[in-house]
């Protein structure tokens, strides 16, 4: 399976999709007018890894901005994780946050709260 | 004889103006506005949590415009631009603030007049459980809004939707806006 790496736009994040180490990076600013135009073929990718997924996952979730429109897609790609989670693979989301940002730490909340997957929320300092 | 739009601009740049827009609200003037906010000194200065807040809080504002705006009557003093908008941010001493403007059709002001008058009467807790059954539950709209933009304003600003309906013309109201963030 091909390894997607996007780099990071004003608008969009840094994404990286890597099957061979089971590695997941997204990470930057995610706030295109159409999201689900610049996420589909990350859930694309994530549906065919999950025909096939490693034994772990590492997802690192690290955006300074996001819009509402961003956060259904990566709620979709959690959904999509969670599938493989369900699965028996073994799936890790970290979710990293600045130490005074409340609005991203609450955004991690949220996803906690409606996700099944082991999932670490990391402060990190400015 | 209509709406004054330009009076209404007027009374709306008090306060220190770091971004002022009015016109087509599109993807490239998005993110110019984005570019000035990013280089105001005013902002430089601010704690990193107010500079991410007002800057969130202004993509919310400026993309709802764009999701959602009509096209204006050809009666409105205006550019005839499909996706026409006025967007503002200011600062006054203690707070920033943010306005918006644009057309609507009088078939939807009651939507949307209630939708806001259901946001404004939550409380945070009622707000976050709201935010998390759309966004868990909902899908995606045709205009690739989430329906989130409103309730992800109230939360992040911990304040009221402030909004005013102006009478334009039989089928027309100006809709305004204004968010303030502590």
């Amino acid at each position: 399976m091909e390894t997607i790496i996007r780099e990071g736009s004003p608008k969009t994040p840094y994404v990286r999709l890597d099957s061979e180490k089971g590695l997941i990076e997204i990470k930057g600013r995610s706030i295109p007018e159409n999201s689900v135009e610049f996420y589909k073929p990350l859930i694309d990718w994530l549906d065919k890894y999950g025909t096939g997924p490693l034994e772990v996952t590492n997802v690192n979730v690290q955006l300074e901005y996001f819009n509402t429109s961003s956060s259904k897609c990566i709620l979709d790609i959690f959904k999509k994780l969670e599938l493989i989670y369900k699965k028996g693979s073994k799936v890790q989301i970290n979710w990293y946050y600045e130490e005074d940002d409340e609005d991203m730490f609450e955004a991690g909340e949220d996803y906690q709260s409606i996700i099944n997957i082991p999932f670490t929320m990391i402060e990190m300092e400015e | 004889m209509g709406f004054d739009i330009d009076k209404w601009y007027l009374q709306k740049m008090q306060g220190e103006v770091i971004v002022r827009y009015m016109g087509e609200i599109c993807s490239e003037k998005i993110t110019e506005t984005l570019n000035a906010i990013e280089s105001s000194l005013n902002l430089k200065n601010e704690k990193n949590q107010t500079r991410k807040k007002v800057y969130n809080v202004f993509v919310e504002c400026i993309q709802n415009l764009f999701h959602h705006v009509d096209t204006p009557p050809a009666t409105a003093n205006v550019e005839a631009s499909p996706r026409f908008g006025v967007i503002i941010l200011a600062k006054d001493s203690y707070f920033y603030r943010i306005s918006t403007g644009n057309y609507v059709n009088l078939s939807k002001v009651n939507l949307i007049r209630d939708r806001i008058d259901q946001i404004n009467s939550l409380s945070d807790e009622e707000l976050k459980s709201l935010y998390r059954d759309i966004l868990g539950n909902e899908v995606i709209s045709y205009k690739g809004g989430a329906g989130l933009g409103m309730l992800d304003i109230v939360r992040k600003t911990g304040n009221k939707l402030e909004y005013s309906i102006y009478p334009h013309d039989d089928d027309f109201v100006f809709f305004a806006m204004d968010v303030y963030i502590s």
